[in-house]
């Protein structure tokens, strides 16, 4: 490991703030995006859990709300906006800054090169520019919260009118112009992420890394980078039509004779429904940046830990690329509702259940992967597993919504809710934890506790489908989403027991994440010293020292004979042949 | 099966080679093209979007001197595009001081270009038209005139910025000539997005008799 390199090594910048702050090294700014997504995701939980109290607790006068929320919850009582505000915050943060951000520019900065035999990424400077550009976006997000009128309120779709008129509500004024400023930002930062990635793959792969020996994780960032690029551009020239309704009097998305809070609005002839048009033509394969790297993980993990080559690996790679060509045509059944022509929503609906064949492909050979593997049950399996049982779960309430005529009754309902939290959610946050505790050892040189990782993999899996089950039975029954209580309407009063036990499910979940928090910073710092390839595990991440050097693979340009899931090949002494191993 | 292992590696997409056979930032360029293009043809669509939807849609332009002003444009676009190729071509052979001269012409061209359109977009905001009004109906003809122009035009004011840098860095003997082709590819595009612009937004708004 300390063996003197015969070819010079470059070292690390010297300076603290060259090294870790504006550092251009692909792992440092890794490290950089997992923090900013961990970051994240505790103040987007924290605001579901309030929210959840504030829908089982209607009435209740709540301390911290006011300090908090000054204005939204003036005597400690949530406000009807505050609500919403919290929701399209919630919404915002969890889709953008964790969901888009860990998986795809977290794991797949710190590894891409890595697995690939590569000294950093094709442009690092450029690499730089997008995690701050993307930093900056996270905190002009969360400053609408502290404008006047506060954080906006028409959720992470953010649909016009309401969200094109300033005078619409309190936080539509300088709160929703932060959060478009955000947005649009954040797709400035993807687009150079994904130009990044697209070329490190094309361009920095080792030699003998042929497109056919790529670990399925460089699959998934590769694809999902693809996506990423022909995606934001779109939300990107949405976002400055939106922005130009409300700066400068245009009307793309508002229609004409519009009266809000009293007042005939001056615009005329625009369309509210080109926005919904534009933002699900991003915002379906959106979906999809969010779980591909989760896939690609996932095809990993379960293949290191059942000790078996991924089964299907070519049927692997063509399922990721048409669902990411689907992706981009299925856009109109989250219009269902919008008054389309049924002709129009009986071909999305026909191109919606396409995507059913790839993921039951993908579905199909995880377990294939599994079976008679000798399996070894080690944290990340489990959730990866749980990754497989969560996207089968939330996969088939998109079936039952991928029909136009179910999706009417059910399209404003916790359906609804249920359905994206458990397949965009809680699977894509599954990937995130298995690729956490998967790569721990790499990223730390140390090893997480197993005991405890175990407990929070059967507490969460437990706890999410405590949460979300129930919550499909609430929408069926007719509950209505985004309305802040309950409280007039008599059908839904025998709902109450419901909403309390997923509200208590909610709270159970959120603290045994305690469990992963704990693990995590104690292990950094405490935990078991891990060996440079402590899963036994084939790909080049591997073969280097834990944590990695500045330079990945000390100047040694790494050469790649086998492809990646070479296990359990007979003949060989040990049940794993190194990607590097003539 | 009967490829040998070596044969394998010999082929393009085997790694520790470019496929493309061209450097990173080219590569990198025209990824951005791409990201760029989905841009532009989202505000195209916007725009046929909403005049498909609008039941009159204004055609205020007129031959001369409406169309034939947006011509002189459309030509001296397309001529500071053909100054670049000469450019890409002077630097290829290393005959730097022909490069700067000729991207000199280019940026010339460009600015050119901007002077025009301002010119232009003077003498329509004179004449009434607003981004959220204009004399002849329909509103959004100014709001889509105004947007995508104004965000073609942006485009074209960084070029003329990027390829400053690059002239004065070829000038000290600073970039490659791969260099000045990147900023070549990108010039091109700008001009190929004019020519899906000049059609849609002026000779499809043309008053016919």
């Amino acid at each position: 490991m300390s063996e003197p390199a015969a070819v010079p090594v470059h070292h690390a910048p010297r300076g603290f703030v060259r090294r870790y702050i504006f550092s251009t090294d692909h792992k440092v700014i890794g490290l950089q995006y997992f923090f900013l997504a961990l970051f994240s995701v505790l103040v987007g939980m924290l605001l579901s859990l309030a929210m959840r109290y504030h829908l089982t607790n209607p009435d209740a006068k709540v301390r911290l709300f006011e300090m908090l929320w000054p204005d939204g919850a003036a005597g400690g009582l949530m406000t009807p906006e505050l609500y919403l505000s919290l929701m399209t915050i919630h919404g915002t943060i969890m889709v953008f800054f964790v969901l888009t951000t860990a998986p795809q520019s977290g794991f797949g900065n710190y590894f891409l090169p890595l697995q690939i035999g590569a000294e950093d990424m094709a442009f690092p400077v450029l690499n730089m520019l997008s995690f701050w550009t993307t930093f900056l976006a996270l905190v002009v997000l969360l400053a609408a919260f502290f404008v006047e009128g506060g954080a906006p309120l028409g959720g992470w779709t953010a649909y016009p009118p309401l969200s094109a008129i300033p005078a619409a509500g309190p936080g539509q004024g300088m709160g929703m112009t932060l959060w478009i400023a955000s947005v649009g930002l954040f797709c400035v930062a993807s687009l150079m992420g994904a130009i990044n990635f697209i070329t490190t793959i094309i361009d920095l792969r080792c030699t003998g890394m042929t497109l056919a020996r790529m670990p399925l994780t460089v699959w998934g960032w590769f694809v999902t980078a693809i996506i990423s690029l022909l995606a934001f551009g779109v939300l990107l020239a949405a976002a400055v039509l939106l922005l130009l309704d409300r700066g400068a009097g245009t009307s793309f998305y508002v229609p004409g004779g519009l009266i809000v809070n009293d007042r005939l609005l001056d615009h005329k002839g625009g369309s509210p429904l080109l926005w919904q048009h534009l933002f699900w033509f991003f915002g379906h394969p959106e979906v999809y940046i969010a779980i591909l790297p989760g896939m690609g993980l996932v095809s990993q993990v379960l293949s290191v830990f059942a000790r078996k080559p991924v089964f299907g690996y070519k049927a692997m790679v063509t399922a990721m690329l048409a669902i990411a060509v689907l992706g981009f045509v299925v856009w109109g059944h989250h219009m269902f509702v919008s008054g389309m022509s049924p002709y129009s929503a009986i071909a999305f609906s026909v191109l919606t259940m396409t995507i059913g064949v790839p993921s039951a492909i993908k579905t199909f050979n995880w377990i294939g992967t599994l079976w008679g593997g000798s399996i070894r049950f080690e944290t990340p399996l489990l959730f990866a597993a749980g990754f497989v049982s969560l996207f089968v779960a939330g996969g088939i309430s998109g079936i039952f919504l991928g029909q136009p005529t179910l999706d009417l009754y059910l399209h404003d309902t916790y359906f609804v809710v249920a359905h994206f939290h458990m397949i965009m959610g809680v699977a894509a946050i599954f990937g995130i934890f298995a690729a956490t505790y998967y790569w721990f050892p790499k990223m730390f040189g140390r090893s997480m506790h197993s005991a405890l990782g175990k407990a929070h993999f059967y507490l969460t899996f437990i706890g999410v489908y405590l949460i979300f089950v129930p919550m499909h039975s609430v929408g069926l029954a007719g509950n209505p989403r985004r309305y802040p209580d309950f409280k007039e309407f008599e059908f839904l009063a025998e709902l109450g027991g419901a909403h309390t036990f997923i509200s208590l499910a909610a709270y159970f979940t959120a603290a045994v994440q305690l469990l992963f928090l704990a693990n995590l910073f104690w292990s950094m710092w405490k935990g078991r010293p891990a060996a440079a390839n402590p899963w036994e595990a084939t790909t080049l991440e591997w073969t280097v020292a834990s944590p990695p050097p500045h330079d990945n693979f000390g100047g040694v340009t790494p050469q790649v004979h086998q492809g990646a899931y070479e296990y359990s090949v007979p003949g060989r002494s040990r049940d794993y042949v190194m990607q590097s191993e003539p | 099966m009967s490829v040998s292992k070596a044969a394998v590696l010999d082929r393009p997409w085997a790694g520790g080679t470019r496929p493309f056979a061209m450097g990173s930032k080219k590569l990198g360029m025209w990824l951005f093209i791409v990201s760029d293009t989905l841009t532009f043809a989202t505000l195209l669509i916007v725009y046929t979007y909403l005049r498909m939807a609008a039941p009159s849609w204004p055609t205020p332009f007129h031959f001369s001197p409406g169309i034939l002003f947006a011509t002189v444009m459309t030509f001296v676009l397309l001529a500071s595009s053909f100054t670049m190729v000469l450019g890409v071509r002077a630097m290829s052979e290393g005959d730097r001081k022909a490069a700067v001269r000729w991207i000199g012409a280019t940026m010339t061209g460009g600015l050119l270009f901007i002077a025009l359109h301002l010119t232009e977009w003077r003498s329509l905001i004179a004449e009434g038209m607003r981004p959220f009004s204009n004399p002849w109906g329909d509103p959004l003809f100014g709001a889509t005139f105004f947007t995508i122009t104004g965000l073609h035009m942006t485009h074209v004011a960084a070029g003329v910025l990027y390829l400053g840098v690059i002239a004065a860095g070829v000038a000290r003997g600073r970039f490659s000539a791969e260099d000045v082709e990147v900023s070549g590819l990108y010039w091109h595009f700008v001009d190929l997005v004019w020519m899906f612009v000049f059609p849609l937004v002026y000779l499809m708004s043309v008053s016919l008799p």
